[in-house]
């Protein structure tokens, strides 16, 4: 008797996994407990074994592919058996409800589209394979913590009325943001969609989960000439479980901060001799700062980075977002570019845009599109704090005051100038470690100027 | 189209109904020298006399047998408790003997009976006399039970009730007997088992019975002025048999339901209607649908309290919003 082989589930909070590796081909004959697969999961990468002996008929779901707990990645049996009602099935649990209508979609692999359209089938655990006429037990979910994961790891949250009204406009769910409890999709939401035609095919601002069947795909730098590509990197299975531990903890950005004390003597002193030379122009510590961290940016294009919901995308160059408080508030004018920008330069049209931007002339493409943020209050005789985050930015570096202070140096104590900063980063997109790097670049910069000029 | 009380309603049906079928009788605590607690028999006794009006001793489940008895063999009684919390006494009654006996007996006896009274928080009557009996007795095949919240549908259910040859639990609002409505003229029957649409709207269904179709109604005045919401409110009339056709209709139409009972939550009508919305309107809901019910704890006699454990046009209101995504 022929038997599928599905997608198990191998952690109790898994709900789809990812081909990584098949251990057989097609015709190979199987004994039971031989590995068949390597599957990664949210946790970890694991084996499927065969539980029962045979041949591999047919592998069903390539390497690579990512698929629903319970969808059947491969079928065993004899030799010479029928196994075409099994093929059927195999093919109806891959094929989504929404028909297929452009050809670039019909190009993509199907197991791609698997999970956003229906709920997997449960699947007991460690049951790697099970007979073809078992009926398909139905599992109660008493976990419902779980529940809540499911719109981070592929499957999307929508209303039963709000996704009969897509199907019927021909509407991808994907492409809608919902504004209902977690994120459903809702009535009004696809409503909306249909007035603005903003989810029809082909206009997606944000690709579509299904482009990502390439692996990395590339798309158009949002901002500035298109001389350069952005980069977009598929998120591991990893990458999706930090992004939906650390969202429910803490609200849909999930902050983390990183503190370090730099000594400015060098920086200021550079400064001011370049101040010298430049009159009547100048150079402000503000300008020294976003060149900093325009080109830590250029050093770590992880840290330049946005979340994109089921993707991060890294940005093609580092455009500085410099906080400017105005009467009732502030503005974020931006630096387009920095990271190919000299200091002069920075210098001059800081100047003017945050010139313009007290006067409240700033055009919208001076004050959207920032990759990064530099926010600094030390104007204001603030030691320290800490900044929130400007979505989709991934971090802003709150800058304190530079105060003389006694410090240690080669033993002795000495007075130096201290600035201190706290930098606050995405934690979908940025983690203690790989901050941290960033942020020993920036200081390594502005202690050692010269770093920063070459 | 006369305006009459809930109360004279009930009378003239059960006036009606006396004079036009001489096997119609009344017997209850009460209902003959005092016109009954609630007066909803007054000036019956003198009208058909001691036989057709009989006062029966403080013994619910003795003169609720009796009825049975009396229905087995063709009669066709109206039992009147003080209030349906008294007929706790009378359970086996009504649920062993009445609800059973067309079953039991292959079809040779069948039981038309109407059990009524008044159900439902009043003023401060506390834990024991202030309970919904609805789902106590919507949960027993072989009965039906009417709930009747304005007086043309108490006139027209009772007279259809008392017509009914299976045993009848007619629930009375103790708060409603007041309460003052248009009537038709003439001959007015209501068939047991269809609800009614109070008040039409595009926006959300409430759906609900008895006394809090009043509240319901409220919530939607205020619903459609402050808001703009336009609640569609449906009355399920009687609450066995249900009309679900009428409240699927509803939901599909507004693609959000809430489900307001005066009764507890666990088990209640409520629960009842919502299973059948998911199962028959799953694809036209755009929200989990939402239940308001009385409080799940027994009656407390404080007046503050009590009105913090009766539904309230304002928890309405709130549940209103969160299946409308506006909370």
């Amino acid at each position: 008797m022929a038997t599928k082989v599905v997608m198990a589930q191998l952690s109790p909070t898994m709900e789809e996994g990812r081909l990584l590796e098949w251990k057989v081909q097609e015709g190979d004959r199987v004994e039971p407990s031989d590995i068949l697969a390597e599957i990664e999961t949210d946790k970890a990468n694991m084996d499927i074994e065969a539980l029962k002996g045979g041949v591999v008929r047919k592998i069903v779901v390539e390497a690579g592919a990512t698929v629903p707990v319970g969808a059947i990645i491969g079928i065993i049996g004899e030799p010479d058996e029928d196994i075409s009602a099994l093929l059927a099935e195999a093919e109806a649990s891959m094929s989504g409800t929404p028909p297929v209508e452009d050809a670039e979609a019909a190009d993509e692999a199907p197991a791609d589209e698997a999970p956003t359209e229906e709920p997997a089938t449960p699947a007991a655990p460690e049951v790697a394979v099970e007979p073809a006429e078992a009926p398909v037990v139905p599992v109660v979910e008493t976990d419902h913590s779980h529940v809540a994961e499911s719109s981070v790891t592929g499957r999307i949250r929508v209303s039963p009325v709000a996704r009969r009204m897509a199907d019927q406009a021909g509407i991808d769910l994907g492409l809608i943001e919902g504004t209902g409890p977690g994120g459903r999709i809702v009535k009004d939401d696809v409503e909306q969609a249909i007035a603005t035609g903003s989810a029809e095919p082909g206009t997606a601002a944000v690709p579509s989960p299904s482009v990502a069947a390439s692996g990395v795909s590339s798309v158009a730098a949002a901002s500035g000439p298109a001389r350069l590509e952005a980069k977009d990197v598929e998120l591991s299975m990893m990458r999706k479980a930090i992004a939906s531990r650390l969202t429910q903890s803490i609200g849909p950005v999930p902050h983390f901060f990183l503190t370090s004390e730099i000594d400015m003597g060098r920086a200021l002193d550079m400064r001011k001799e370049m101040n010298q030379r430049i009159a009547p122009e100048k150079v402000g510590v503000n300008d020294l700062l976003v060149k900093a961290t325009a080109e830590a940016l250029a050093r770590h294009p992880d840290i330049n980075a946005s979340w994109a919901g089921d993707r991060i995308r890294h940005h093609a160059s580092a455009d500085i977002g410099i906080a400017v408080a105005v009467e009732d508030g502030l503005i974020t004018p931006v630096l387009h570019e920095a990271d190919r920008k000299g200091l002069l330069q920075i210098a001059r049209e800081t100047a003017d845009l945050v010139a313009r931007a007290r006067e409240r002339k700033l055009m919208p493409e001076e004050y959207q599109g920032a990759t990064f943020s530099v926010s600094n209050l030390g104007m204001f005789d603030i030691d320290q704090f800490t900044a929130i985050i400007n979505p989709p930015e991934a971090g802003i570096l709150a800058v304190g005051s530079t105060i003389e202070k006694p410090v240690v140096v080669d033993g002795e104590v000495a007075v130096r100038r201290r600035m201190r900063v706290t930098m606050s980063c995405d934690h979908r997109v940025i983690d203690g470690a790989s901050g941290a790097r960033f942020l020993r670049t920036f200081r390594a910069m502005l202690e050692n100027p010269l770093e920063m000029m070459l | 189209m006369a305006v009459i009380t809930y109360r004279e309603a009930l009378n003239r049906a059960l006036r009606e109904e006396m004079e036009r079928d001489e096997n119609v009788f009344l017997l209850g605590e009460e209902v003959g020298e005092y016109d009954g607690a609630y007066k909803v028999s007054k000036g019956l006794l003198d009208e058909f006399g001691e036989w057709r009006v009989r006062d029966t001793p403080i013994a619910e489940n003795g003169f609720a047998g009796l009825g049975v008895g009396a229905a087995m063999v063709g009669l066709r009684p109206v039992v009147e408790f003080m209030t349906w919390n008294f007929a706790l006494l009378a359970y086996d009654a009504i649920v062993n003997s009445a609800a059973k006996m067309y079953a039991m007996s292959g079809g040779q006896y069948n039981v038309p009976i109407v059990f009524r009274g008044p159900g439902g928080s009043a003023l401060q009557l506390s834990a024991q006399h202030s309970q919904v009996p609805d789902p106590w007795y919507a949960n027993i095949p072989g009965l039906k039970v009417c709930t009747p919240a304005t007086p043309a549908d108490a006139l027209g259910l009772l007279k259809s009730a008392i017509r009914d040859d299976d045993p009848v639990v007619f629930v009375e609002g103790e708060l409603l007997y007041n309460v003052k409505g248009e009537v038709p003229d003439g001959e007015h029957l209501v068939p047991i088992g269809v609800a009614d649409v109070k008040r039409a709207g595009a926006d959300v269904t409430i759906v609900t019975h008895a006394k809090m179709v009043h509240v319901a109604l409220q919530a939607a005045d205020i619903l459609s002025k402050e808001l703009e919401v336009e609640a569609e409110v449906i009355d399920l009339r009687c609450v066995r048999p249900l009309d679900t056709n009428t409240v699927i209709e509803s939901v599909r139409k507004t693609n959000r339901a809430v489900v307001l009972e005066e009764g507890w939550p666990i088990a209640g009508i409520g629960a009842q209607v919502v299973d059948d919305i998911q199962r028959e309107a799953f694809d036209a809901l755009d929200a989990p649908v939402a239940r308001v019910s009385g409080l799940d704890v027994p009656m407390h006699y404080a007046r503050a309290l009590e009105k913090l454990i009766v539904p309230s046009p304002e928890t309405v209101i709130e549940a209103v919003k969160h299946v409308c995504y506006l909370d």
